[in-house]
């Protein structure tokens, strides 16, 4: 682990576009953040880049995608200029990702467990039989009721909750730096959601881990991160304070909020976003 | 005369080791005009109640009656001229090569409804009416947003004229933008039409948006049933739903700790 000053993972300017046949998409227009050991979370509607940014960060972009940056460092480490093999040293062991749909995340014909324990043992040189106590232990973690089972299941077997549970299990076992987080919790009911929060809230406090969370809720993740970056159509919006996000200054912010009904508050209709072009103006000139 | 009047319903899927007992000893009444809310977690049985009253569950049991008629076994079509049913995920229930105007025009087919340039009328009166523009009648669900396509069902359900809607997840699959636009339009469309809404949702704020009434449920029974007002207040006499509402409310380390299992 490198100075605890330097920072967990640096953008400046980072830009994705998509090259298709007719046209390139500009899923992300010139994004700069910096993170440390803290809970940041990304906050956007679909199509807005969130996604696509985090799996820049691991370098999972295929062609036709292209990542262009300024600056893309975790740890001291430049990934825009990593080779495949310095990539796989990261992924899994020190930084990881929890993917959105574990229908196609998880590898079908291979049983759960050794899934599972297929990182933790690859990355950190255990037993077979230590790694399987650490899997069945994680899986109880993330609220598995059944963990013997759950391990000699395969991944059909399992309901969409389960198997974003699974995932979850997978890339906290390894104990990782970052861990970038899309969507982790959306297939989740609500209190076993607020479970496995906890589980990674209590990384981020007790280990140290940045934790880069991705989601459309705006109301989780300010109660949840302590920072907050509102994207738009592949550009940063405004970053807040998590805890200040109701006093957003940003009309694309303030329109968001507006939107989301309330438990605690009756009101006759929601307020319905409306949409400035002029949200789009700048980023993309300078970088292309 | 009540709109819905449900007494003992029981869905069990199943028998032995794979039995299921997903809805126990399930009832309530809604009356005419009002919106009723099913909320619960994955697995709670609120769907299940819901594809009950439409007739697509024949293992139900139970007493069931809709606009005073008792409703057993396969329904017939005045049935479905009176309810209908708006489904959660518009990606999946609008049929991928057929129009706009094919979709919207079938059920009056079905129903013998109207001639030709009848039929023509009511589709481009019911897209505006679900604020979409005439440009949107031949395309296909492809070329439509989410938020769009959900126009679209909600504009196919209608199309008959029925009296009750039955909404399963209706905005669960869109952004909280998109839902704002659809949970409005279902609103204004109830004021115009004096329809009565039964709403299932796992969203707690969707149902205090949108209901009058709801019920809690839990592993296929009913936790209890309250009004939105006591909801808002937040005074369930329940645990569970003293949970559901603390969880809902966003994250707080401090009280994850004390989250119960509740059988």
């Amino acid at each position: 682990m490198s100075s605890e000053k330097a920072p967990l993972l640096e953008i400046e300017n980072l830009y994705v576009d998509f090259h298709g046949r007719t046209r390139i998409t500009h899923a992300v227009r010139g994004l700069s953040l910096t993170m440390g050991r803290e809970k940041i979370g990304i906050v956007g509607e679909s199509g807005s880049g969130k996604s696509v940014t985090g799996r820049a960060i691991l370098k999972l972009i295929r062609p036709p995608g292209v990542v262009r940056a300024q600056k893309l460092v975790f740890d001291g480490i430049d990934i825009m200029s990593a080779d495949e093999r310095t990539m796989r040293g990261i992924r899994g062991a020190r930084a990881s990702m929890i993917m959105q749909d574990p229908k196609y995340s998880l590898n079908p014909v291979m049983r759960v467990g050794d899934q599972i324990a297929e990182a933790y043992v690859m990355h950190k040189k255990v037993s077979g039989r230590q790694a399987r106590e650490r899997t069945l232990a994680m899986l109880e973690a993330v609220k598995i009721r059944d963990p013997e089972r759950v391990c000699r299941a395969y991944p059909h077997e399992l309901s969409g909750g389960m198997g974003q549970r699974v995932m979850i299990a997978m890339m906290l076992i390894p104990e990782p730096d970052l861990l970038i987080a899309d969507e982790p919790t959306s297939a989740l009911d609500v209190t076993v959601s607020m479970q496995i929060l906890a589980i990674m809230d209590d990384l981020v406090s007790q280990r140290g881990m940045g934790l880069l969370f991705i989601s459309h809720d705006l109301n989780l993740v300010a109660s949840f991160c302590d920072k907050v970056v509102i994207m738009y159509a592949g550009r940063i919006m405004e970053v807040c304070e998590a805890a200040k996000l109701h006093e957003a200054q940003h009309p694309y912010t303030r329109g968001l909020l507006a939107s989301l009904p309330r438990i605690d508050e009756a009101r006759e209709t929601l307020e319905v976003l409306k949409r400035d072009p002029a949200w789009l103006d700048d980023g993309l000139k300078e970088g292309a | 005369m009540a709109a819905i009047d449900v007494r003992n319903l029981n869905v069990v899927f199943g028998s032995g080791a794979e039995r299921v007992h997903a809805v126990r000893d399930v009832s309530f009444t809604v009356a005419p005009g009002e919106t009723y809310g099913l909320v619960g977690e994955s697995g709670s049985g609120k769907s299940t109640v819901l594809r009950a009253l439409t007739g697509l569950i024949p293992e139900a049991s139970g007493d069931m009656r809709m606009l005073g008629k008792a409703l057993t076994g396969k329904r017939d079509f005045a049935f479905y001229r009176d309810v209908q049913m708006v489904f959660q995920d518009p990606y999946a229930s609008l049929h991928p090569r057929r129009t706009v105007d094919a979709t919207l025009t079938e059920p009056l087919l079905i129903h013998g409804i109207a001639d030709r340039a009848g039929r023509a009328e009511r589709v481009l009166k019911m897209l505006a009416d679900v604020g979409l523009g005439p440009e949107f009648r031949f395309r296909y669900p492809h070329q439509l947003s989410g938020g769009q396509r959900q126009r679209v069902a909600i504009a196919r359900a209608l199309m008959l004229e029925p009296r009750i809607l039955l909404l399963d997840e209706p905005t669960s699959a869109l952004d909280v933008s998109i839902q704002a636009e659809v949970l409005n339009l279902l609103k204004a469309i109830r004021k115009e039409r004096g329809l009565t809404y039964v709403l299932v949702s796992h969203n707690l704020a969707v149902i205090a948006h949108m209901c009058e009434r709801l019920a809690v449920m839990n592993r296929g029974r009913f936790v209890e049933e309250m009004t939105v007002e006591e909801l808002r207040r937040g005074t369930p006499r329940e645990a569970y739903t003293r949970q559901l509402l603390t969880a809902s409310q966003g994250y707080d380390r401090e009280k994850i700790d004390q989250f119960a299992t509740f059988e």
